[in-house]
């Protein structure tokens, strides 16, 4: 009797700390709610608005950057996607229908097999097939007016004239950003600091960050095209001293065209 | 008598579940056909057309998951399928290694093999029916909490479900003739005709198995239907979905792991209960044996892993993204834990068990720098990429990964410690192999020197394909160089094995090998493995359905139950540990029958014995 106590109070214990270490050992991160299913108000918006929108599906419901990230290398980085559309459509590999920008970005999303970026091809295809899925089916399914409002995003991410429309009225069922993901938009580049802990790494606005640059002049040795590049794309240019793959990539993703502005413009300010 | 009853009570049992399957299949035809007449009934019919045979999935609103009683139907479900699948790939595997050691008995005519191989499948066979139980309460649990789902997949894979229910009194009655009908079919023609009664009930049960995990796998990577997911009626499409086959082969070869393991824990049950040399003796060479089972499929299960994870990844990046790269990411290296706990475990085992040899002194000193590889190894499998840290943490830190440190917690470094961690599982077994011999055979120099350069290039290359891709090239070549990696593994045991079975042919033994002197704390350590492998089942199972998020079927049914969220680790872990519980209870309780079995059996000889 006394071995069946000692092997089940040995196992329970063994059990019991698996346990533990899965409670206490590991950070316990609650993963977001799933999107919900809600109509689409996205009539009435302006286009900025409309570009916010698809800046939130592109890093939200879309999931876009789980691929498209400056750091994993899986997909190609799409913050010139709309500037090389028309290089992509006059390529001899182009095997699309689009006639112009809107519409090359518009087939990348529906139809990625149209023109697969070298090196991003499936395995063995030569770069002729995509493994992206159709953002149109499966567990993304996004409807018309969200892929419309992804592409007035990566037009603005591109810097080019944003050429799509919000809608005149309601548009489609999807699983819209509603109320409940999305924030309002920061009211001044302060605010925008402190709300992306801007100072917890870079010395700026009081605060005394150490691991990146220094801010506090800037503005005087960056202009506002260098600044809005190492926001949006980080290690594009890495300031002597400090290491790539420290800052996030997504800040494109995360802070509305207006606020990046702001910022850019806040800073490109302090000399 | 006895085994009269216990026939009559399976076969009902295995009626019972038949029937609950066919009642599921019909039921959903049944659904299914309702459905359609209301669609049809509310739509126009196509001019000219013909009525489609199938309807469109559900798409499912929060009042379509009834709450019975205040249960958690995710929850019951989640623990009801688990307590399932685990008994399920008890009494799957054992039936695998019995027949090949049957096999083995029969070929070095050695009666030991045969009575082995008889005492593990009597272990299993009380199980079978824990294992019919539990199927049907999970098809009754899915029925009353996911009725829609459960009519939508009846009704796609109805005409599988029949032929389930057909094989699984196939199964039974194989299993019965195997079991019942070891004695009688023994000696000459007739260990032949028992040999292929366990051949069609192995065949028969892992063809179960495969159809169950086309069930499971078509909810991950749905197949066979058309862009609004309504089925095409092509069935063989949805079972062989893109997901069908990894899960296939990484299941086998987890279930003999797994049953191995159990097996082992049981043979240390009994052999710490031992009063009798010769019976401390028999469980020591019974434990041995499972354990070896247990390892041999443990060495190429991480490969079998990394194609099922490499093919959800060619199947949708972002379900491979979530896997590896999300919260789901933290999982691994809880799961690094768990395979860490199951080598060391093994390894520990067999150091113990040199213990049997007077030769194995030899080898005692090469003993520490093992250990300390395989825990070197384990640490770094273990070691995380990304810290979650506060702001303070990070400005000391100076950014989210440790400068040191952080390069060890992506995959280069992790294959790298997996590679080395079965390399030198597999040195550990060639020492404990040849501690109590000494070879006889003139090359034995060249042959120690063959073996030690393997290794030692094994083992360079392993590096170097590890350091030099996984660091300073793109990420096709860091994937890719895990092939590579993984083939010169597989090359390095084969030809090892190769020289040394044949280095070792006929030495000369130091001292008879002494079963039954090991330590009672390696005995511990066979309890360890099951123990490991059952929690490390769970949570892989849990991650597995997890990765389809808020799907019941990837991108086909969408989950809008209340349950619809993904729980955090420890809130998973929680469910797994009590299901672990639950199942070892379960296992002791068969363990016992067993032995009352076997004691009331032995008493009835003795009795028998007397009066003659």
């Amino acid at each position: 009797m006394s071995h069946v106590l000692k092997v089940a109070a040995f196992s329970l214990g063994t059990v019991g700390l698996f346990a533990a270490y899965s409670n206490y050992g590991i950070p316990q991160i609650t993963p977001a709610e799933p999107p919900r299913q809600e109509s689409i108000e996205a009539s009435g918006m302006t286009t900025a608005e409309y570009a916010a929108l698809g800046g939130r599906i592109f890093s939200g419901k879309g999931s876009c950057t789980l691929c498209h990230n400056a750091v994993g290398g899986r997909a190609p980085p799409l913050d010139r996607a709309a500037g090389v559309a028309a290089e992509r459509l006059a390529d001899p590999r182009y095997a699309g229908q689009a006639a112009d920008e809107a519409e090359y970005l518009y087939e990348s999303l529906v139809e990625p097999s149209a023109y697969v970026v070298a090196g991003f091809g499936k395995t063995g295809t030569g770069d002729t097939v995509s493994p992206m899925p159709s953002m149109k089916a499966g567990a993304t399914a996004l409807a018309d007016v969200e892929i419309r409002a992804v592409i007035a995003f990566l037009q603005t991410l591109s810097g080019v004239e944003v050429t799509v429309e919000p809608p005149a009225g309601p548009d489609g069922d999807g699983e819209a950003e509603t109320a409940e993901d999305t924030r309002s938009p920061l009211g001044s580049p302060e605010e925008v600091i402190e709300e992306f802990a801007c100072g917890t790494c870079h010395m700026v606005a009081g605060e005394e960050g150490d691991v990146g640059p220094d801010l506090t002049g800037i503005g005087a040795i960056r202009d506002r095209e260098y600044l809005r590049r190492a926001i949006l794309s980080p290690d594009a240019d890495i300031a002597p001293g400090f290491e790539q793959g420290l800052m996030p990539p997504d800040y494109g993703q995360q802070l509305y065209a207006a606020e990046l502005e702001m910022l850019v413009g806040y800073l490109a300010d302090l000399e | 008598m006895l085994a009269v009853i216990r026939c009559a009570l399976l076969t009902i049992l295995a009626a019972v579940m038949a029937m609950a399957i066919a009642l599921a299949a019909t039921h959903a035809s049944a659904s299914a056909q309702q459905a359609q007449q209301t669609e049809d009934a509310s739509a126009a019919p196509p001019a000219g057309g013909e009525a489609r045979p199938y309807v469109p999935p559900p798409d499912l609103t929060r009042a379509d998951y009834p709450r019975i009683g205040g249960l958690n139907g995710r929850v019951v479900v989640w623990l009801a399928a688990q307590m399932h699948l685990w008994f399920a790939a008890f009494i799957l595997a054992v039936p695998i290694f019995v027949l090949i050691i049957e096999a083995v008995g029969m070929a070095t005519r050695e009666r030991r093999y045969d009575d082995l191989a008889y005492e593990f499948i009597k272990i299993s066979i009380a199980a079978y029916s824990l294992t019919a139980i539990l199927g049907g309460f999970l098809l009754f649990c899915l029925l009353i909490f996911y009725p829609h789902l459960t009519s939508y997949l009846a009704a796609i894979f109805k005409d599988a479900m029949f032929f389930y229910a057909l094989l699984f009194f196939l199964e039974s009655a194989t299993l019965y003739v195997y079991y019942y009908g070891w004695h009688w079919l023994q000696g000459g023609v007739r260990k032949w005709v028992h040999l292929t009664v366990g051949l069609v009930l192995n065949a028969v049960g892992t063809t179960l198995m495969f159809l169950a995990n086309a069930w499971l796998t078509f909810m991950m990577s749905p197949a066979g239907l058309d862009q609004s997911g309504v089925f095409q009626g092509d069935v063989w499409a949805a079972i062989h979905n893109h997901l069908w086959n990894p899960i296939n082969l990484h299941r086998f070869i987890a279930n003999i792991a797994f049953g191995g393991s159990i097996v082992g824990a049981y043979a240390a049950f009994r052999f710490l209960s031992a009063t009798r040399a010769e019976e401390r003796a028999h469980y020591d060479w019974m434990g041995y044996t499972a354990n070896f089972i247990a390892i041999s499929a443990l060495l190429p299960l991480p490969f079998a892993g990394y194609w099922l994870a490499a093919e959800i990844y060619a199947y949708s990046q972002q379900m491979g993204i979530t896997l590896m790269g999300g919260i789901f990411g933290w999982l691994f290296i809880i799961q690094a834990v768990l395979i860490g706990t199951l080598f060391l475990a093994a390894n520990y085992y067999l150091w113990c068990a040199m213990g049997r040899s007077d030769g194995a002194e030899r080898y005692n000193r090469y003993v520490k720098y093992l250990a300390a590889v395989l825990v070197g190894a384990f640490l770094v499998w273990f070691t995380p990429h990304t810290m979650v840290l506060t702001n303070e943490e990070l400005k000391m830190l100076g950014g989210p990964y440790h400068k040191v440190l952080g390069p060890l917690g992506i995959m280069p470094a992790k294959n790298v410690a997996v590679n080395v961690m079965i390399l030198f599982t597999v040195l550990s077994f060639l020492i404990y192999r040849r501690a109590n011999k000494i070879a006889q055979v003139s090359w034995k120099k060249a042959g120690n020197a063959a073996q030690a350069a393997l290794f030692s290039a094994g083992l360079s290359n392993i590096l170097f394909l590890g350091i030099y891709h996984g660091y300073f090239t793109n990420t096709v070549y860091k994937v890719a160089s895990s092939v590579p990696q993984v083939v010169t593994t597989l090359v390095v045991i084969a030809a090892s094995l190769v020289i040394d079975a044949l280095m070792y042919k006929g030495a000369r033994q130091v001292a008879p090998l002494r079963w039954g002197r090991v330590p009672e704390r390696a005995q511990y350590a066979l309890f360890l493995l099951p123990v490991a492998f059952t929690w490390l089942m769970g949570l892989m199972g849990y991650i597995r359905s997890g990765i389809r998020q808020h799907w019941h079927v990837t991108g086909i049914v969408r989950d809008n139950s209340a349950d619809a969220f993904t729980p955090t680790l420890g809130e998973a872990a929680n469910v797994v540990s009590v299901g672990a519980i639950l199942f070892m209870g379960m296992v002791i309780f068969v363990f016992w029958l067993g032995h009352v079995g076997t004691a009331r059996t032995a008493l009835a000889d003795s009795t028998v014995g007397s009066a003659a």
